[in-house]
């Protein structure tokens, strides 16, 4: 084992590439509308490697002579299949064929249109494309939705094949005009295919030498192209990256590590390093790189799935990107425009809300509107007002609360998302850019929904005969912060002013897992509620800008967390104090810290 | 180099258990002591910094080879794992099995192994748990369903990839609609489920038996001997029923032996489970797969 794998560029997509018997391995995608020839392709590339077992094309050819069918290599492929459904060998049992570069592996991707939901998870998983047009049919409403999807995938490597040459009399100018209009129609949503081939997959033409039938094209043959794509690049220089997918304590074994951990994304990492978490905003600093059984590393790369301890106690969930203080930050919003195409068997429509899925990240939103479709049948430009099944579109999304992520042409993995209706993965797509958001009051919440009152805030206080203010009562480790919380408000109540109490669930319990001896006392991961710190700021903030003087028990808080209260309830003042220990019964305690409370108010007027 | 895929692999795997773990409350993770399903095991204990916070169920058909049973109490004990098992204990009471001579292969598969797994997964049948302070296992008070149950399967055992999802659902007979299998893309997978449903994970979809061998060996995972040649040219392939699984003709002694025979391609053209003689019969296990057995 080599010690130093330091940032190395795996695909953090995980699809079986990567290097086999030292032969490298390039996962492929054939794709096209029905009938214009995908499998014809396949099978014919298969033949002409020398990548079929012994016998095979042989023994279909005779079958179909016996029973005076034509030859078709869609056959052959079906003879494959069959052989590794019986669950036959170790390898084969993915089709692939071999050039002198390396091996391909072709991914599955059946090409109807009811499938599109295989077709695209298939396609998700390849590194380069090949993507087949009928010279005599012309381009039709799949050529373009592949296309589309290939490039949302992330799938910049195509190669386009014009098929089907010999029944257009291999013309220069029928290669062009299908060739030309392609083009500018994949301008549209900014791709550009790498390479165009004009061939006749069933007599072979320009698919592993160049054709003499051909002579006036003078690009790669089908082979040279895909020979031609490069393996993923390394990401070690892009941003760091890390959805957190969870916060591991497990406690069992006298273990008391507080383990971040996650999938590096892109860029790289080592101890010692400043990062933030958003969209919660805190920073802390690496202390440790943890793994089990792992050679120690100094480094970690995209692809890794790692765990760290920060130097500092903060207390955050899992959905949150952590990234590095020192790096291009990513961005957070509420309104995003996107790139979508749906799957879904109900129409993705205005008002009602969905789940959206980036990275761990699980955030509610909805439709504002559709800006056009990205429409793969006829002319664009028609308005809609829902996306429906098989549409690809360009609109605008409202989330409910804020996401961390990073737009497309930054970034790759954090700038693609799912959408869930119900149950179940109806779209998906990419973030083009973030929005401006509706402006937000203190509350945060929608001026359009909620009227304030339009009181001046000095003149509420010298009414009411007191300075709201934001009294925390902060509980550590055994410290109870709610009986003196409690006792503070009752006095403040006596001393004839206006207090509220609000007593907060354990912010660190909330967003960590922590397994007990029993093994099954596990928490809902805390990214369905809103961060504890936030949901108490925006309380507390409608309470103060009524004038009161808020008293809130919480217990796990953070130096961060104190920073997002500050932020939210701004410009009111946070006043913080420690929980005695045994305020339970030591009543004394008790008393002490509601003089202490009552002199710090006292000196804040 | 020659490590890189299977870095690769590990990180996916990886990857995947943590998504089930944060997804799921109530999780189970099939262990069959075969060497899938002990990678399985072992990358748990990766993902989850050596701790296996997820409960490990094995069903017992009463005719798995007595060494397989006690490397798993071994392991249990030994890594502090949450170790449960169920069995169809009717069936065998009333001798309902192939061994008996009362029934066809297939029939007993179904009884002692796809329906002891549905009702100890569903809670309606007895799980038993293994107290890690006496090493003795106990009537589990826990009766909960299982909403997410972790499996060892393999692409390359089944044929079609496509078919297939890392998070893959069941409705409730435990059945599979392989024709309408929800879209899998970038890593999302799916973690929302109506009541009465569950999810199947396989973690291990992308891995192929050589990869298997190869990462036991990288990583030294402690794995039974069945699998190795003990003199007599011959080992298992593929751990099953004692009565229903034959050895193949090997000679090979410990992993590497197996890694290098793999290499050769010599099992290129036999299936990896062609020891096991239910999956001849008719249907084989194309039914039984469908029907929720693994
Ligand atoms: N004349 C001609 N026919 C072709 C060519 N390639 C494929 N075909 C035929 O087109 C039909 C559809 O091909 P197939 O590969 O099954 O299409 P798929 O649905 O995209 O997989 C079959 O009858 C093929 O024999 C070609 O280069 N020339």
């Amino acid at each position: 084992m080599e010690p130093t794998r330091n940032a190395t560029p795996f695909a953090p997509t995980g699809t079986p590439g990567g290097i086999v018997d030292g032969r490298i391995r390039m996962n492929i995608v054939v794709v096209g509308h029905v009938d214009h020839g995908k499998s014809t392709v396949v099978g014919r590339l298969l033949a002409d490697t020398g990548s079929l077992p012994e016998g095979k094309l042989e023994s279909v050819r005779a079958f179909c002579e016996r029973n005076s069918r034509p030859f078709e290599y869609a056959f052959l492929l079906d003879a494959l299949k069959d052989e590794q459904a019986q669950g036959i060998t170790i390898d084969t049992a993915r089709t692939f064929f071999k050039s002198a570069k390396r091996d391909y592996i072709i991914i599955d991707a059946p090409g109807h249109i009811e499938f599109l939901k295989n077709m695209v998870t298939g396609a998700a998983r390849a590194e380069a494309a090949v993507l087949v047009i009928d010279a005599k049919e012309g381009i039709r409403e799949n050529s373009k939705r592949h296309g589309y999807l290939l490039s949302m995938l992330g799938i910049k490597q195509i190669a386009v094949v014009v098929n089907k040459m010999d029944l257009v009399g291999y013309s220069k100018e029928a290669f062009e005009d299908i060739r030309d209009e392609y083009i500018a129609f994949l301008a549209r949503i900014g791709a550009t295919p790498r390479f165009f081939i004009p061939i006749s997959a069933f007599n072979g033409e320009n698919l592993i030498v160049p054709s003499d039938k051909m002579p006036w094209f003078k690009g790669h043959n089908l082979l040279s192209a895909v020979d031609a794509f490069e393996k993923e690049p390394p990401k070690a220089n892009q941003p760091f990256r890390m959805p957190v997918q969870d916060i591991y304590k497990f406690t069992s074994l006298g273990d008391d590590r507080r383990i971040v951990s996650g999938r590096v994304e892109s860029g790289s990492i080592k101890a010692g390093e400043q990062v933030v978490f958003l969209p919660s905003g805190k920073k802390g600093r690496i202390a440790s790189i943890e793994a089990f059984h792992a050679a120690p590393r100094a480094e970690i790369g995209a692809g890794i799935s790692i765990g760290f301890t920060l130097a500092e106690q903060i207390y955050i969930g899992r959905g949150e990107l952590m990234v590095k203080t020192s790096e291009v930050q990513a961005e957070v919003s509420r309104r995003l425009r996107i790139n979508l195409f749906w799957m879904g068997k109900k129409p993705f429509i205005p008002g009602k809300t969905y789940y959206l899925k980036l990275g761990t990240a699980k955030v509610p939103c909805r439709l504002e509107k559709i800006n056009y479709l990205i429409d793969a049948s006829e002319s664009g430009g028609q308005t809609k007002i829902a996306v429906e099944r098989h549409d690809v579109a360009d609109c605008v999304i409202e989330l409910s609360k804020p996401l961390a992520f990073d737009p497309i042409a930054r970034l790759e993995a954090t700038g693609r998302f799912v959408i869930v209706d119900q149950y179940e993965i109806a779209g998906g797509g990419i973030v083009r850019e973030a929005l401006a958001e509706y402006a937000q009051t203190s509350a945060s919440e929608k001026p359009s929904l909620l009227s304030r009152s339009s009181i001046p805030a000095e003149k509420r206080a010298r009414l009411m005969g007191q300075k709201p203010a934001l009294i925390v009562i902060a509980g550590g480790p055994g410290r109870d912060p709610n009986t003196p919380a409690k006792a503070l408000e009752a006095r403040l109540i006596e001393l004839g002013k206006r207090a509220f109490y609000l007593g907060l669930e354990d912010a660190q319990e909330a967003d960590a897992h922590t397994s007990s001896e029993s093994g099954n006392s596990k928490i809902e991961s805390g990214w369905e509620a809103e961060a504890p710190a936030a949901l108490l700021g925006r309380a507390a903030s409608l309470l103060l800008d009524a004038g009161l003087l808020v008293v809130a028990a919480a217990k796990g808080l953070d130096s961060e967390d104190v920073k997002i209260l500050e932020s939210l309830v701004k410009p009111h003042a946070v006043l913080q104090l420690e929980a005695p220990a045994d305020a339970e019964e030591a009543t004394g305690a008790t008393a002490g810290l509601v003089a202490e409370a009552l002199r710090a108010l006292g000196k804040f007027g | 180099m020659e490590h890189d895929h299977l870095e690769q692999l590990e990180n996916q795997s990886v990857y995947i258990l943590r998504e089930a773990y944060a997804n799921f409350k109530n999780l189970a993770m099939l262990w069959s002591i075969g060497k899938d399903s002990t990678v399985l095991l072992w990358l748990a204990r990766k993902a989850f910094f050596g701790h296996v916070p997820i409960t490990l169920v094995h069903i017992d058909t009463s005719y798995k080879i007595p060494e397989m049973i006690r490397y798993r109490d071994h392991l249990a004990m030994d890594w502090h794992l949450t170790m449960v098992y169920g069995q169809n204990k009717g069936a065998l009471e009333r001798k309902e099995t192939f061994p008996d001579g009362n029934i066809t292969r297939l029939q007993c598969c179904k009884n002692l192994k796809t329906d002891a797994l549905k009702n100890t997964l569903s809670g309606e049948w007895p799980r038993y748990r293994l107290n890690l302070e006496t090493g003795k296992y106990e009537p589990d008070k826990n009766k909960d369903p299982y909403t997410g149950v972790i499996v060892g399967a393999r692409a390359d055992e089944e044929g079609s990839r496509s078919k297939e999802r890392y998070f893959s659902p069941r409705d409730k007979n435990n059945e599979w609609d392989v024709g309408d299998q929800p879209p899998e893309l970038w890593n999302q997978f799916k973690t929302d489920f109506a009541p009465g449903t569950h999810l199947r994970i396989h973690p291990l979809l992308d891995w192929t038996e050589l990869n298997i061998w190869e990462y036991i060996q990288r990583e030294n995972i402690p794995i039974t001997d069945l699998y190795f040649d003990k003199g007599t040219g011959k080992r298992y392939r593929s751990l099953g029923c004692y009565p229903c699984t034959t050895p193949v003709d090997s000679t090979s002694k410990n992993v590497a032996e197996i890694v290098a025979e793999l290499r050769t391609g010599k099992f290129a053209n036999i299936a990896e489970r062609s020891g096991r003689a239910q999956d001849k019969e008719d249907g084989g296990l194309e039914t039984l797969r469908r029907d929720g057995y693994m």
